[in-house]
């Protein structure tokens, strides 16, 4: 790669940098409206949803039941209320067993 | 809430990224890129989606202008994830936040946004995210170094990791508490229906799914609350 890759890099980093470091350094201190307050407590879970929902059902090209198989795997342990690692471990496990068999 | 505290609860996150990273590797090589090219993409953007896209873009030979468009508008989601973070964090100096700001991703935001108290400590959040980060670039180097030498069906396996821990941080806060429930199930619906309808691309699906499912769920308790 040439020179323009290091270029665009350093404009990657920067674009990615600015909507994470804004809003922790300018806002520090200052009293927003409850509403919007709520609305930005509500986010992480509203962005789990959307972020699980429905990638998870294509983390394999092409195999939609691998990707079912891996979802109910991992809301099953969770719901049986394991820690994350486990849920983690769990799901992976579970679709390791499913591919050799399959 | 010390640092070794945040470390542990950063495992899951080094561990959800190890094949994610080392695939990011993989891919870079084929592209074309050198491993020090590759590996200061994850040293200095830290972004899998992004970084991802971009793969897809240099080999199609998108202009770089574009690409680095292309960067903020997937990333600009986390505007609103450390708008929201800010809210539980510890007060703390503006450079010290200004420093772990670029550790926040979609999974060190979940991790530290699910916590039950507030006030996170500043060194609980470097701990989350130096794992993390850690774990992004070592695997990104080593993915690179040495192709695809794990057993192929592990790594398949290993492609769930990240939304089974997405799933892991959910359901807990979802249990007994229809708001958060609501919360996720709407973020998945809007998503679902921009996905599938095509309508916007990846990163302005998830920032208007999220936004649209916190305003909505909001008006909807607001509604609730005046008329009880």
């Amino acid at each position: 790669m040439e020179t323009w890759y290091w270029w665009m890099l350093i404009g990657m980093a920067i674009v990615t940098y600015i909507p994470r470091a804004f809003p922790l350094t300018f806002l520090e201190g200052r009293k927003l409206p409850p509403i919007v307050t709520g609305v930005l407590g509500n986010i992480p879970y509203a962005v789990l949803g959307a972020l699980i929902f429905p990638a998870i059902l294509f983390v394999q090209e092409g195999n939609f039941l691998f990707g079912l198989i891996g979802a109910i795997a991992a809301f099953a342990i969770a719901f049986a209320g394991a820690n994350v690692i486990l849920v983690v471990m769990g799901s992976i496990g579970v679709l390791a067993v499913y591919s050799l068999i399959f | 809430m010390t640092f070794i505290n945040g470390i542990r609860a950063g495992l899951s996150i080094a561990i959800g990224y190890f094949p994610i990273a080392l695939t990011f590797g993989l891919l870079a090589k084929t592209t074309g890129l050198s491993m020090w090219e590759a590996t200061a993409m994850s040293m200095f953007v830290f972004a899998g989606a992004a970084q991802y896209i971009s793969l897809t873009l240099i080999s199609t030979g998108v202009d770089p202008i574009l690409i680095v468009l292309n960067t903020f508008v997937v990333n600009i989601r986390h505007f609103l994830m450390t708008a929201s973070l800010n809210e539980k964090m510890q007060p703390d100096a503006r450079w010290k936040k200004a420093i772990y700001a670029f550790g926040v991703t979609d999974e060190t935001f979940s991790v530290l946004a699910t916590q039950k108290q507030n006030n996170i400590r500043t060194t609980y959040a470097a701990g989350v995210i130096v794992i993390s980060y850690g774990s992004w670039v070592v695997f990104t180097a080593l993915g690179h170094v040495i192709g695809a030498n794990l057993p192929m069906f592990l790594q398949a396996s290993m492609s769930i990791a990240l939304y089974a821990m997405f799933v892991g941080l959910l359901v807990p806060s979802m249990k007994g508490n229809r708001k958060v429930a609501l919360l996720a199930l709407f973020g998945a619906l809007i998503h679902s229906v921009l996905y599938f309808s095509g309508l916007l691309s990846t990163g302005w699906s998830i920032l208007v799914a999220t936004l649209g499912s916190a305003i909505l769920v909001e008006l909807l308790y607001a509604k609730k609350g005046r008329v009880v």
